[in-house]
């Protein structure tokens, strides 16, 4: 018989405000096995945990439940209190009278009468509790960060930094990301080539770094310190080792039709290309869609000419089986697609652009050199105006609800870098907010208002239509309550910006969560925001939510953090709530075996003694270091023989039985 | 603020289905409205006037009468606010009671005189729908 | 191919035209229109306020007699279109109202919108398909330049009517090239004409529209399509007359070789 001590939390008001705690407390006093109840103010807190601590050892217990928050909240705490008060952590119950109970009821007499009935399963099932010991697993020390922009970069510079080894996989051409395509950084303006690109040569140059671009990850099974990925390295075309980064092949080359991915489509490119002049690694990829060779077989060019031998048509896509400890996205953003905010004209007027777009205008390695022009007539803009908020904060069905958080900043970025090179231009920024929180970014804007003449005019545009050969903005003025109409010669638009479509799949093969943007969610918001909620797998830059250049990096070096205190362990203590087989109940139907998500169950030849009979059988076995607790297989056994530790079926039965009692 | 024309704000603002607290006040319904030059009071304006409860500067307002029913505002609303809607629920009010129908049949014979002189062709369409308009 | 018809006051009266030539290419393309018997009113415009029911119940009948007929419910004039589409979704989805309105109606069966509201131009899009269009066409418009005019009452809401991209719509345009002319893209193709204003204010219609026909003009239009008789009326008298003003189903009927376009195209071969 067990003895059994029951705390109930407050959590504050959070759950005494709905829920009768002292009631709850009182009703489970009857319950088989109960010795001791209680409730206090924050059972998580230190004075909380002494008083179970307390109890444990003057009463006896053999086993508690805590009624308070989520287990994903606090079971590890109350777990942590139990050991030490000298109990198997896994005698611990919770039962959820916080998220199940109080949050999500008004009427205090029914919550408190559903949290006792919570309260009474999760005793009924510590009755049937046995203590459980964790078994442990090596760690593989190295880690996989999957994007190369400047989120990916960074992660993987402060892991190598700490000793580990690292790998990078880029599913383009070459790392580098949003950030190579930018011209200025806000806000102190410095060059954002001169503050990445270093960077990009030490991750190459790091003897603890290795690249893998123009690649993806196309599998990946295992768990936290365990993991197994699949990579696949497209096919180039040329072969790296042998490449010398002339660019003799890229100038011959008769393809040079398509549209530069890294100009943001303003400029073409070759078929056999370097998406730009300091892209890592310095070797060109054929587009095979676009190469006139591998189109019709006919041409050649870029092997006759290539003097190191490197272009190599045969090459084939190549499959690389890796282990890692941990895994870390940082798979970036793309702008949306404008196609339903044509009331801007963005497909139907080349002098209609994104913000990006702007950017590779501003840079002087862009496309025109740094020279802004209309894209119609190549002339330079006498008045530009600037619309924030395309598509972000937007509950429309094209758009994003959420602050892109980027616009604001970049905007007055773009207006004041406009009015540097061209100081005549005549600058519009329409705004629906400012939003500028961050170190610097208030007087940034202000600056570009007050010292360089932008007028910002707080109202959005609702019309842009080309009339003779200019752009007819017709937008409000909501401080003056005005309809305006400006004759612009270019438009800007500060397009809301998303996940790369990548990350949906790569959260598949990660069985890590997504919110309904499809941006990952954290482990916590606030207190675990690197880490998502898939242990092993961490979360750096844009992929998690808008962030900046300099939160970005921030980020980035936290989930490196993260990554380095995993990896330097040697040994993780596993999850002992795994499956077991009961062998004499179990048919040899493989069914378990086919639904196992992790590859734990195999099936092995045994004598079992059956009723006294001993016989040969074929019979499931779990591979205790593979298997995650899903409880799939002891759903899926048709005999009964799979169950789970910590959650067996009698457990759970016995819970359902209190709770319908 | 009397309290019958609280009342009478909810019943405009509910029977126009709208959601006035939704408006973030961007003003691109006043940005895109084709009638703005026209009008006193301004599309984004209805709706900070509905959700404050003025409905008496709304039912007197000239905007009732030249809003044009394009739904431009409703279209390009990036919070699905609906300021047309509000419009005619204020009209329908503001044309309710006996006798304050913005539209008389007597004008359509002088009307249909004047244009059709001219070898026009008046469609019936623009009859019943701008008597579906202004009158109730 | 056969759907249910429903024409419209204005389409038996002032825009004969409209609906005899689509009836005319209608046949030619193999589509059967069979007219609603005893169809009324579709409400002219759609009541934005929701408690109003009466308005509704004449476009409920025209959708329900279509729903007993087995058979879609094709419309024509752009106003009757957005009536019949917007009444019908609200039948779908708004309960009050469906309560209410089969309530009034008294049905053998109750309406809940199960009838599919169809433009003639998404007829031409979806089921007959701009290709077969081509194929039949025997005096294409080869080399005329044609704008086409949405106007707001396809587009919008577009959440609702569904009809295209309703800030880049492309439906008319595909038909333009489907006739052999060349389309001509102007931004004003879905801004408002003026509407019913041009009774009570012609000084608001006539901004409306000369925005409209003076912006195709620029653009090189040598004339405009529209679907809706109203639009049309805009556009020509209110207009300035800087191109000329036809409803789409002319140039159809004109380019399936079953009536000339009346007024005439001085390059229309």
């Amino acid at each position: 018989m067990q003895r059994i001590g029951v705390f109930v939390c407050w959590c504050g008001s959070n759950i005494a405000a709905t829920v009768d705690v002292d009631a709850v407390a009182q009703a489970v006093k009857t319950e088989p096995g109960v010795a001791f109840s209680t409730n206090y103010q924050y059972m998580c807190s230190e004075g909380g945990q002494a008083i179970i601590r307390n109890a444990i050892a003057e009463h006896k217990l053999t086993g508690i439940v805590v009624c308070a928050c989520s287990p994903r909240m606090h079971e590890a705490t109350f777990r942590k209190t139990a050991a030490t008060a000298g109990l198997n952590p896994y005698m611990v119950e919770i039962a959820n009278i916080r998220e199940q109970c109080s949050w999500i009821h008004k009427d205090r007499e029914k919550a408190t009468v559903k949290a006792i009935i919570l309260s009474r399963a999760a005793v009924a099932k510590l009755n049937l509790d046995s203590p459980l010991t964790a078994g442990e697993t090596p760690v593989t020390k190295r880690a996989l960060v999957i994007g190369g922009g400047i989120a990916g970069i960074q992660t993987a510079l402060d892991i190598a930094d700490a000793g580990y080894e690292v790998d990078i996989v880029e599913k383009t051409p070459t790392i580098g990301g949003k950030m190579a395509m930018l011209d200025k950084t806000f806000p102190t303006l410095d060059c954002s080539a001169c503050i990445l690109t270093p960077k990009m040569v030490d991750a190459a140059a790091h003897e603890k770094i290795t690249l893998y671009t123009y690649s993806e990850v196309e599998k990946v099974s295992g768990f936290v310190g365990n993991f197994t990925v699949d990579i696949r390295k497209r096919a180039r075309s040329v072969d790296a080792d042998r490449c010398t980064g002339c660019g003799d092949c890229m100038e011959k080359c008769p393809s040079k039709k398509s549209k530069s991915e890294f100009n943001q489509g303003l400029s073409n490119r070759s078929a056999i290309y370097i998406p730009f002049a300091q892209a890592i690694p310095n070797v060109p990829v054929i587009d095979r869609e676009a190469c006139i060779k591998f189109q019709t077989g006919k041409c050649g060019v870029c092997q006759k000419i290539c003097s190191a031998k490197a272009v190599d048509y045969e090459q084939q896509d190549e499959i690389m089986t890796r282990r890692y400890g941990a895994i870390v996205a940082a798979t970036g953003f793309k702008t949306i697609n404008l196609g339903r905010f044509e009331e801007f004209q963005y497909a139907q007027s080349p002098d209609v652009i994104t913000s990006l777009e702007f950017e590779r205008l501003c840079n002087a390695a862009g496309p025109t050199k740094g020279k802004v022009m209309r894209l119609s007539n190549h002339e330079t803009p006498k008045t530009v105006v600037f619309v924030q908020c395309v598509g972000s904060r937007s509950t429309v069905e094209c758009g994003k609800t959420y602050c892109s958080k980027i616009c604001c900043m970049y905007t007055a970025k773009h207006a004041m870098l406009l009015k540097e090179k061209y100081p005549e231009t005549e600058v519009y920024v329409f705004y629906i907010d400012v939003r500028t929180p961050g170190k610097g970014f208030d007087e940034f804007y202000r600056r570009a208002a007050e010292e360089y003449g932008v007028r910002y005019v707080k109202g959005m545009v609702g019309k842009v239509a080309e009339e003779n050969g200019r752009l007819r903005v017709q937008a409000s003025d909501l401080i003056a309550d005005k309809q305006l109409v400006i004759e612009a010669d270019m438009v800007v638009l500060a397009a809301a910006i998303e996940p790369d479509p990548s990350a949906r799949n790569l959260a598949t093969l990660l069985t890590a969560s997504m919110d309904t943007n499809d941006f990952f969610t954290e482990a916590h918001p606030k207190l675990r925001p690197v880490e998502s909620p898939t242990a092993g797998v961490y979360l750096s830059g844009v992929c998690q939510g808008p962030k900046d250049i300099p939160d970005t990096v921030s980020q980035a070096g936290a989930a490196a953090a993260k990554v380095i205190g995993l990896l330097a362990k040697d040994k993780l203590v596993g999850n002992p709530c795994v499956a077991g087989c009961n062998e004499p109940l179990c048919n040899g139907c493989s069914a378990c075996e086919l639904v196992c998500p992790y590859g734990a169950i195999t099936y092995e030849e045994k004598t079992v003694m059956d009723h006294g009979v001993r016989e040969q059988r074929r019979v499931a076995s779990v591979n205790e270091a593979l298997c995650q607790g899903c409880g799939a297989c002891t759903v899926t056994c048709p005999s009964g023989a799979m169950d789970l530790k910590g959650f067996t079926n009698l457990q759970i039965m016995a819970e359902v039985d209190a709770i319908c009692r | 603020m009397r309290v019958d024309e609280k009342t009478l704000a909810e019943d405009i603002v509910r029977m126009s289905g709208t959601n006035v607290k939704k408006c973030m006040k961007c003003g691109k319904c006043s940005a895109t409205c084709p009638s703005f030059e026209d009008m006193d009071v301004h599309p984004h304006s209805f709706v900070t006037m509905a959700e404050e409860g003025d409905v008496a500067g709304l039912l007197k307002s000239k905007s009732l009468w030249k809003c044009l029913s394009c739904f431009a505002c409703v279209e390009r609303c990036p919070r699905g606010v609906e300021p047309a809607h509000l419009i005619e629920a204020v009209r329908f009010f503001a044309l309710s009671p006996q006798g304050l129908n913005k539209m008389k049949p007597d004008v359509v014979p002088i009307f249909l005189q004047n244009l059709e002189e001219k070898g026009a062709e008046v469609p019936q369409q623009l009859l019943t729908s701008a008597f579906r308009k202004y009158s109730k | 191919m056969e759907f249910s018809y429903f024409p419209g006051c204005t389409l038996k009266t002032k825009a004969r035209d409209l609906d005899e030539t689509a009836r005319l290419a209608a046949e030619a393309l193999g589509v059967t229109l069979r007219e609603l018997p005893e169809w009324q009113c579709c409400g002219a415009v759609y009541p934005m306020s929701r408690e109003e029911i009466a308005v509704r119940l004449s476009s409920v009948r025209a959708l329900m007699a279509a729903r007993d007929e087995g058979r879609p419910l094709l419309t024509l004039c752009s106003a009757c279109h957005h009536v019949m589409k917007r009444v019908n979704h609200d039948m779908q989805t708004d309960e009050g109202l469906r309560t209410k309105a089969n309530n009034y109606l008294q049905p053998d069966k109750p309406y809940a919108g199960e009838t599919r509201v169809v433009h003639y131009l998404e007829m031409l899009r979806d089921e007959v398909g701009f290709g077969e269009v081509a194929r039949k066409v025997t005096s294409p418009f080869k080399g005329v330049k044609i704008a086409a005019y949405y106007g707001c009452m396809l587009l919008r809401p577009s959440a609702v009517m569904r009809f295209d991209n309703p800030e880049n719509p492309s439906v008319m345009e595909d038909f333009i090239s489907a006739i052999g002319a060349a389309p001509v893209r102007f931004p004003y193709r879905n801004e408002c004409c003026g509407g019913y204003v041009a009774l009570d204010d012609r000084g608001a219609a006539r901004k409306a529209s000369r925005r409209v026909t003076r912006a195709a003009a620029q653009h090189g239009a040598e004339a405009l399509i529209t679907a809706c008789p109203l639009c049309l009326y805009n556009l020509k008298e209110n207009g300035g007359g800087e191109v000329p003003v036809h409803y789409f189903t002319e140039f159809l009927a004109a380019a399936l070789g079953l009536k000339t376009l009346e007024g005439g195209l001085a390059r229309a071969s």
